[in-house]
């Protein structure tokens, strides 16, 4: 398992410079390059031109590019004009609070998709299944950013339940509590929109298993339904869907930023968002590379959770 | 191909689109809103952009304002309406874009397979390791916000899920004769993608634009949402929701409706996405899969009532018959069958493959899957009571336990991702309730006694693990788990090799008579028969139509099918004798004739054949389903 391990993580390096390439050509072709951008409408050509050569802007691209990965790879992403701080320091500050939102929603999305999978499987054509299939249809077709809203109106404003944004309590109440109070309301908002299409998967994963010889042999053998179900057919239906949980991560990450502008969470999402709109060139850049890293890496994981359960695909 | 029985009588597409009514649904839906969208300038609408500061946030349903207005007091109906129509403007244009792009790149990287299919496809490759939306954001921060901005990098982001559906599509099209021809033909690159390739690959790109049209729509319409889409004054529903954001606690209808109707619009789209793909997919069009329930159904006709004690007999079938339901039509697979097996007996069933005899098999336990499946009547009697008629819960009990099954494919009958020692000591502990501890030291005996060396070591292997034969042995054993009184063994060795068959046999035949266990073994081969079984019982087409003692039917066969499928079997010893086939085929199960299946085969059919024809007995011990039993001979 370890060496697959490894040759997974060496194919990963070459995806991931393209990743890198991607990113650094996108900011590149910026109209109007970041020395006009930091000197104002009103600078002289001299000006411009001395910043550009300051800013290595002069350079030919690839020349630019080898620099700006080197820097990466110190750990260097520049620094932020709007904020005027390390783009690395405030990315690190908001990767934790994007990845507990990310994390919990994929735990509960996964948790809820793989239930109402199996169960929609079992019930195949019973009302259970019929709701279930419905209940899936509007929740992929849901605008997340607007369930946030109307779940903010339901649980915030009319009943109080919940508070309606932020990460932290601005005064009184504190710790861990705390959190998953304002944790709670973004996280399920983000997980019904993304369990959709765990559900529809292990639904078909589910059918497919359940028609198989060995599902016959266990009950041949007498073992009670439930557990045909569960250890049988469940087990063997859970090695293809590792994968496509891990696929879901992308949605999950795409749609916190919906999510962290709705509930003002301070997270990467919000970051970018906030960025693009100041053209905080680089801090997008930063903040794309490293998730885009994180992305890759939690497939990467997925794939060797999907060997280590499966003992038919040899180390 | 109006009959409903011929295989080519599927519904057409359109049927088939307009059968299905949730598709029909998201078709008026989308084409409501579409209409609407589209008729917005001929609609007596207000000007959407037309700020009244005197009617600033009405609610709903105000006089002239049925959906109220906005916080510059233009009315909300008149710009939903109008943003409607932006918002399906930018989708639709958004997912053509992807399209086009993603197709050309799969169909040219499919067709070409060479260096320009691995540079293309790592192309896609790095762009699907982004998370989706974030490439689209990193794109909107490179160009600027923007309506147009937005759905190019909406596009973007979508364009590698075309090329891969299509690329596969492609690969699968260009391998075929009339492409080779075409380019044989001399027909250009150009021509042979647009002319031979495109036609082809059609369906999986409508597909797949019907599949991501929804999620385009509303990614759009989030990129707006965030700011980063429409600008003011433009606006589309995305932008709407997000300038009512900040009014979600005084004014919640200004946010709530124009996201109301991007839910109404995509679940239209997704809807008639589905009914799409249902009709151009032709795996999906031959039917979803079935999932098999616990236990058979079981018709009305099958009695309740206790049967009384069988003659010594351990199992005592009388009357079965088992039928599949497919569509319309209605395939008798097991008509009417009876049998006896004595106890500590190895009887036979024997016919070709597609006669019922697996069926029966499985229909003592209630094992043949439901849906399609269902016993239509009959009487298994088994320690006094009837097998069809028990609960759930004794049915469990009795599988397994007092009956065990081997099934035919070692390959595909036991979890391939369990280790084979717990697979046996889960057969062990659902009937006998030890722990775990003493369950795997029973498998390891078990493993043991069925001749797999090392046993302690084997029972932790995955089933890939162990060769075909020894895999048998690990499913022999398993059946073993419980001591049954009858073992029921589906073709135990037609998946393995010739040396391997010689000695699972000889295996299954030891174990029978060291348990004194009855054995009902299924299989294809007089030659097997003859080795191992005591009686034997022919079927053919659904029937029984000999039965008696292996040596006497050997010996005098009394039904020509019977005479037939012995000459088929090699015999050791006579290597010269020459193997003969039986011309023809059997009856499809679903059109079986009154009389005598096996007349249209038969070279001794006469015109009575084709009446209905009574079980006869020959002799005490025998009977035959033949009217000209007495002129068979061997």
């Amino acid at each position: 398992m370890y060496g697959y391990a490894f040759r997974r993580l060496l194919l990963a390096v070459p995806v991931l410079l393209g990743v890198s390439v991607v990113v650094f050509l996108l900011m590149a072709v910026i109209p109007g390059d970041p020395a006009h951008a930091i000197l104002g409408p009103y600078a002289t050509p001299e000006n411009v031109a001395r910043l550009q050569a300051e800013l290595g802007l002069d350079r030919p691209l690839p020349e630019r590019y080898l620099v700006w990965l080197d820097n990466l790879a110190h750990g260097d992403l520049g620094r932020s004009y709007s904020l005027n701080r390390p783009v690395l320091d405030e990315v690190t500050e908001r990767l934790g609070p994007t990845l507990l939102l990310a994390g919990t929603a994929l735990l509960l999305c996964t948790l809820m998709g793989l239930a109402a999978g199996v169960v929609a499987a079992v019930r195949q054509y019973g009302w259970q299944d019929r709701v279930l299939t419905l209940l899936v249809l509007v929740g992929i077709s849901t605008p997340s950013f607007w369930l946030g809203l109307v779940l903010t109106l339901v649980f915030s404003v009319q009943l109080q339940w919940l508070p309606a944004s932020g990460m932290h309590a601005p005064y009184g109440a504190s710790g861990a509590l705390d959190v998953l109070r304002h944790l709670l309301l973004p996280a399920v908002t983000l997980a019904v929109v993304a369990a959709g299409v765990i559900a529809r998967l292990t639904r078909a994963g589910m059918l497919e298993v359940l028609r198989q010889d060995f599902v016959r042999t266990a009950r041949a053998k007498g073992v009670r339904e439930a557990r045909v179900v569960f250890r049988h057919a469940f087990r063997a239906a859970l090695v293809n869907l590792v994968p496509v949980i891990g696929i879901q991560t992308g949605f999950v990450i795409g749609g916190a930023v919906y999510i962290e502008t709705v509930f003002q969470w301070p997270g990467i999402g919000r970051m970018l968002v906030e960025a693009i709109s100041a053209r905080d060139v680089l801090l997008v850049q930063g903040g794309v590379l490293v998730m885009a890293g994180v992305y890759v890496l939690i497939n990467l994981a997925a794939d060797v959770v999907q060997h280590a359960l499966d003992p038919r695909i040899g180390t | 191909m109006t009959d409903p029985r011929s295989g080519a009588g599927r519904p057409g597409g359109w049927a088939l689109l307009a059968r299905n009514r949730m598709a029909a649904g998201g078709l008026v839906v989308v084409g409501a809103v579409a209409a609407v969208a589209l008729a917005a300038p001929l609609l007596p609408l207000p000007d959407p952009d037309a700020t009244r500061l005197g009617e600033r946030l009405m609610p709903l349903f105000s006089p002239g304002h049925p959906l109220g207005t906005d916080p510059l007091g233009r009315d909300l109906l008149s710009r939903i309406v109008w943003g409607t129509r932006v918002s399906l403007a930018v989708g639709a244009v958004a997912s053509l874009f992807a399209a086009v792009a993603g197709s050309a790149v799969g169909v040219v990287a499919g067709y070409q397979r060479r260096w320009l299919d691995s540079l293309l496809m790592r192309g896609i490759d790095v762009l699907m390791a982004f998370p989706y939306l974030l490439l689209a954001l990193a794109i909107v921060a490179a160009l600027g916000p923007g309506l147009v901005n937005a759905m190019l990098a909406i596009s973007v982001v979508n364009i590698p899920f075309f090329a891969r559906t299509v690329r596969g599509a492609t690969l699968g099209v260009a391998g075929r004769p009339f492409v080779d021809a075409a380019r044989l033909a001399g027909m250009g690159h150009a021509r042979i993608l647009w002319g031979e390739v495109l036609p082809n690959v059609l369906p999986v790109i409508v597909i797949t634009l019907t599949t991501t049209l929804g999620w385009m729509i509303l990614e759009t319409a989030g990129l707006s949402f965030l700011g980063l889409g429409a600008q003011p004054p433009q606006a589309d529903l995305g932008s709407m929701l997000g300038e009512g954001r900040g009014l979600i606690v005084t004014a919640p209808h200004v946010a709530t409706v124009p996201g109301l109707v991007i839910l109404l619009l995509v679940i239209g789209i997704n809807l008639l996405g589905d009914g799409i793909r249902d009709v151009l997919d032709p795996r999906l069009r031959a039917g979803v899969p079935e999932r098999p329930g616990m236990a058979t159904a079981v018709g009305p006709k099958v009695g309740a009532e206790p049967t009384a004690e069988s003659g010594g007999a351990v199992l005592a079938v009388t009357g079965l018959s088992t039928r599949f339901r497919l569509g319309g039509r209605t395939a008798r697979a097991v008509e009417d069958v009876s049998f006896t097996v004595g106890r500590g007996e190895c009887l036979g069933i024997v016919g070709e493959s597609g006669c019922g005899k697996s069926v029966t098999a499985l229909s003592l336990l209630r094992l043949v899957p439901t849906p399609p499946g269902e016993v239509d009547a009959g009487r298994v009697a088994f320690g006094g009571r009837n097998l069809l008629a028990v609960a759930p819960a004794e049915l469990t009990r009795l599988r397994g336990g007092r009956i065990a099954y081997v099934f035919q494919d070692p390959d595909t009958s036991l979890h391939p991702m369990i280790p084979v020692g717990w697979q046996i000591a889960e057969a062990v502990r659902v009937h006998q309730g030890v722990g775990w501890r003493a369950a795997t030291a029973r498998a390891v005996a078990l493993l043991g006694q069925v001749g797999i060396p090392d046993p302690a070591s084997r029972a932790r292997a995955h089933p890939h693990e162990l060769s075909g034969g020894m895999r048998q042995r690990v499913a022999i054993a398993m059946a073993l788990a419980n001591d049954p009184e009858l073992l029921v063994a589906d073709e135990p060795t037609t998946a393995l090799d010739v040396t391997v068959q010689a000695q699972v046999l000889g295996l299954l035949d030891r174990l029978r008579r060291e348990r004194g266990m009855a054995v009902m073994l299924i299989t294809h081969d007089f030659g097997v028969v003859r080795e191992v079984c005591e009686r034997v019982v022919v079927m053919y087409a659904g029937r029984v139509v000999e039965t008696g003692p292996v040596r006497d039917v050997v010996g005098m066969p009394r039904h020509p099918y019977t005479r037939r499928l012995i000459a088929c079997a090699p015999r050791v010893g006579e290597a010269d004798r020459p193997l003969t086939e039986i011309p023809g085929l059997p009856p499809a199960p679903d059109t079986l004739p009154p009389g005598c299946a096996f007349a249209d085969r038969c070279e001794l059919a006469v015109a009575a054949c084709r009446a209905p024809v009574p079980l006869e007995t020959p002799t005490a011990a025998r009977t035959v389903r033949c009217i000209r039993w007495r002129e068979v001979g061997p």
